[in-house]
């Protein structure tokens, strides 16, 4: 048994086309990838917002005003 | 692969892209230097967490439809279907979409081509720096870098694209298509975005927003220049046959060619990459009186005004197109910004839209009646179909999907940062947190060492 579809490299190289593992699964892959990508932007938007709902009052005037002089 | 020298060319073409990825990667370390150096102390982490995660977002989606989306769309919707056929090779699933011994040109092909994709979007990014929302960002980030540039790309940067075909569009490299979208799109987003903060008095004069550092602007935009020339390289084909092209070239005499397949040099483009930068350079310095970002930001323009005709052009020409390039869109700059109030950090919307647009339009003229193509029945280089051209990029394909998806995301709430926040600064709860971090640990080591000293 071989993931890759090869369990020797006593080929001909003409006859090789794709290596990787799973050959056959390309579409369940997509999918899952695509979930994955989705999905990041799902959790960075909620962060996101939650945070600058946060950020809009922990803002020292003080601190700022440093901020502010520090360019 | 069938035959040594096939073999070879193949290995070599393979090897020529994969080169090219990894130079033009300097292009954007280029952008982030910049962006950073032209952002304030309070906001640098987020505006280089914006421009890095450029990269992970628009490779995964380049991925999954990006790609297909150039091979599939030449003809679509205006005068064909979908390509179906050409596409089927470059979908997600395909078997040549991974190590596959079969294939040794897609992986590096769609690389160069991806590289392209995150300069696109990292254009836009720098424009809005400071007050944008990093998850509003990065949805233009996808949707120029892996879905409209893409598609400019299939109409006008690809051999059978209908824009070539019809309108004998000539866009070597990339003024158009990758310079004057991503300029489109950066002012559609900044006319929805607003400027900064301060950025214009109350009687509507702008004030300059200095970088806070300088010198890493300066090796930023250094960096872009050296990634420019991966650029250059990834636009032509290294090396290919008359009958592997199957157009009107006769004899056996291999050559490099641009993207549309039409013969040039890698010799050619060095002397007007090198021309065009020098003429930007030299005009941007005069009429900016010597000032230091615009002149390294006219370097840049004067490519990429040459660049649309740069494999053609002598390098003389190469040379004043550049300077020509450079005048308008430093004047055109600032009287945008007073005129409509658009406050563009880092003259993104001039050094690469306007200069893409100018750039265009001049190919039109000095190209004019030369092949766009090697196929029989394609329409020749002429002014219209250049302007058009650049209308379709700037306007069609960039500003309007910047300024409506902006509408949208304003309408929502979620384009632009909470006022608060943009005073006070995107990292003030970092700094704060490390300010905070830094003073208890300095307090605990006193702390210790008086112990030990009354001990």
């Amino acid at each position: 048994m071989s993931t890759i579809g090869y369990k020797s490299w006593a080929v001909d190289m003409a006859d090789v086309g794709p290596i990787y593992p799973f050959q056959g699964w390309e579409v369940a892959m997509v999918v899952v990838g695509v979930i994955f990508w989705l999905g990041w932007h799902r959790i960075q938007y909620v962060r996101e917002n939650e945070h600058l709902e946060k950020a809009k009052r922990i803002g020292d005037p003080e601190k700022v005003a440093k901020t502010l002089e520090r360019y | 692969m069938d035959g040594n020298l096939n073999a070879l060319t193949t290995v070599f073409t393979e090897f020529y892209y994969w080169v090219t990825v990894v130079i033009m990667f300097l292009i954007h370390v280029g952008f982030c230097m910049y962006e950073v150096g032209a952002s304030r102390r309070r906001n640098h982490m987020h505006t280089l967490m914006k421009n890095v995660m450029i990269i992970p977002l628009v490779t995964v989606s380049f991925f999954f439809f990006g790609w297909w989306i150039y091979w599939a769309f030449p003809d679509f919707p205006l005068f064909g279907g979908l390509n179906y056929e050409a596409g089927a090779a470059n979908l997600p699933w395909a078997q040549t979409m991974g190590p596959n011994a079969g294939d040794r040109i897609t992986g590096v092909f769609w690389a160069a081509f991806l590289l392209f994709s995150w300069t696109a979007a990292s254009i836009v990014s720098g424009s809005v720096i400071e007050r944008i929302r990093s998850s509003a960002l990065w949805l233009h980030a996808v949707l120029i870098g892996s879905v409209f540039w893409i598609i400019d790309a299939a109409w006008g940067w690809h051999y059978a694209g209908w824009m070539v075909k019809k309108l004998g569009y000539h866009d070597a490299y990339a003024s158009g298509v990758i310079h004057a979208i991503a300029g489109g799109y950066a002012l559609g987003v900044l006319c929805v975005l607003g400027p900064r903060i301060g950025k214009f008095a109350a009687n509507g004069t702008p004030r300059d927003i200095p970088p806070h550092n300088p010198w890493l602007l300066t090796i930023g935009i250094f960096l872009i220049y050296t990634g420019f020339w991966g650029f250059y390289a990834a636009c032509n084909v290294p090396i290919i046959a008359p009958e592997v092209i199957g157009g009107e070239i006769v004899g056996t005499t291999w050559t490099a060619t641009n993207i549309y397949l039409a013969p040039t040099t890698l010799s050619g483009i060095t002397f007007n990459f090198l021309m065009s930068l020098s003429g930007g350079l030299m005009a941007a310095y005069v009429v900016s009186k010597g000032d230091a970002f615009w002149t390294f930001s006219g370097g840049l323009a004067g490519i990429i005004t040459a660049s649309a005709g740069n494999d053609l052009y002598h390098p003389v020409q190469a040379m004043l197109i550049g300077a020509v390039g450079v005048v308008i869109v430093y004047n055109l700059h600032y009287w945008v910004e007073r005129r409509f109030k658009i406050d563009d950090a880092v003259g993104a919307v001039a050094v690469h839209g306007y200069a893409g647009v100018v750039g265009l339009i001049i190919a039109g003229f000095v190209l004019w009646g030369a092949p766009s193509s090697p196929f029989e029945g394609y329409a020749t280089i002429n002014p219209i179909g250049q302007t058009i051209g650049a209308v379709i990029m700037f306007f069609v394909l960039g500003f309007l999907p910047g300024w409506g998806v902006s509408k949208i995301q304003s309408a929502l709430g979620v384009l632009r940062i909470p006022e608060e926040v943009e005073l006070q600064g995107l990292d003030y709860a970092e700094h704060h947190a490390y300010e905070d971090a830094k003073a208890a640990i300095i307090e605990a080591d006193k702390a210790a060492l008086s112990a030990k000293a009354t001990a």
